[in-house]
């Protein structure tokens, strides 16, 4: 099925978790906030959340800025 | 650390400080220089920005996080590049749940890129949500002294009027109006933006500004170290200097030395 991350679409297969999606993006233990269609996704609900096709995921991180 | 440094804490909602500069983490050169000038300026709150992640692209990149690290820093999360009120609150909550439940954020909400002047219809209207959802607002705005208590009245923790435009290191540009809006003020106010020397950092702190925000002065510095430790000496000395009260300003001459026993004829 087919997602939206940080704007790109991204192919995933059926019942993809949060965590399951950080792993393949290679960003398993990195400092990052996921929101899934607009709705912040607490660190601790990532392996249990599952994706579906559509869903619009934002991942994002600290850079620096004043 | 001095005697009096000690007994003269900056409070930010019930928090206290020992350093009154608070400095950004923008336009360094790379992390190790970021680290080295954040260090050099003995801050304690530090800003960042949240922005999406790069997929795919070096993973093993270096993390803001893991050079101005949590534990030693208060970290105070931007909503730096949102001109919108629900931009800057979604960027908030991002960066809440990235900084795990921590809630001091410094609200920014931008006019237009050529000024990046605060729009504050926006701005007042993100502060709204972002104090009913129980977020500790520190808040960037214009030097009306009207519209920063209004801030206040909100229930922003620090309002923080811009000495002149982003980036631009012109100084305080209307010390009359930071002065109206220090005089009314029951929080603390904080000159963010405009800070191009130590000097100017110094004047703000004389007038009695609870602290100040520099980014670009320092990281726009030939040598950002050295101008990291310069702004955190003249925060020192503005803030003693007002503390001590300066002396009157006078129309004519009061000679230093006693007229008594001059060698004349």
């Amino acid at each position: 099925m087919q997602i939206q991350v940080n704007g790109e679409a991204l192919e995933v297969q059926e019942s993809t978790t949060l965590a399951d999606l950080t792993e393949q993006l290679q960003l398993t233990g990195k400092r990052i906030a996921i929101e899934l269609n607009l709705e912040i996704i607490p660190r601790s609900e990532h392996a249990a959340t599952r994706l579906s096709s559509g869903d619009r995921v934002e991942i994002v991180h600290a850079i620096g800025g004043g | 650390m001095s005697e009096l440094e000690h007994n003269d804490p900056l409070v930010i909602a019930g928090q206290t400080f020992r350093s009154r500069l608070l400095v950004g983490t923008g336009k360094y050169k790379d992390m190790a220089e970021t680290g080295a000038a954040i260090e050099a300026s003995g801050a304690e709150i530090v800003t960042m920005a949240v922005r999406r992640t790069n997929l795919g692209q070096n993973p093993d990149e270096p993390n803001l996080l893991d050079v101005i690290s949590p534990e030693r820093y208060t970290l105070l999360p931007n909503t730096a590049g949102c001109y919108t009120a629900d931009d800057a609150v979604r960027t908030c909550r991002l960066a809440r749940e990235l900084l795990d439940g921590h809630d001091l954020v410094k609200l920014e909400v931008l006019g237009d890129q050529k000024t990046l002047y605060p729009n504050i219809v926006e701005t007042v209207k993100a502060a709204e949500t972002l104090v009913k959802d129980g977020f500790k607002v520190m808040v960037y705005t214009n030097d009306d002294p009207i519209v920063a208590k209004r801030l206040e009245e909100i229930g922003c923790v620090a309002v923080m009027p811009l000495g002149s435009l982003i980036g631009s290191g012109l100084g305080i540009q209307n010390p009359h109006n930071i002065r109206l809006i220090l005089e009314e003020a029951q929080v603390p106010i904080l000159v963010d933006a405009g800070i191009g020397t130590p000097s100017e950092a110094a004047m703000a702190m004389e007038m009695g500004c609870a602290g100040v925000l520099v980014n670009s002065a320092i990281a726009g510095a030939q040598n950002p170290v050295l101008m990291a430790q310069a702004m955190q000496k003249a925060v020192q000395a503005g803030r003693e200097a007002h503390l001590a009260v300066r002396m009157p300003r006078k129309a004519y001459a009061s000679a230093s030395s006693p007229l008594e026993g001059v060698i004349n004829n």
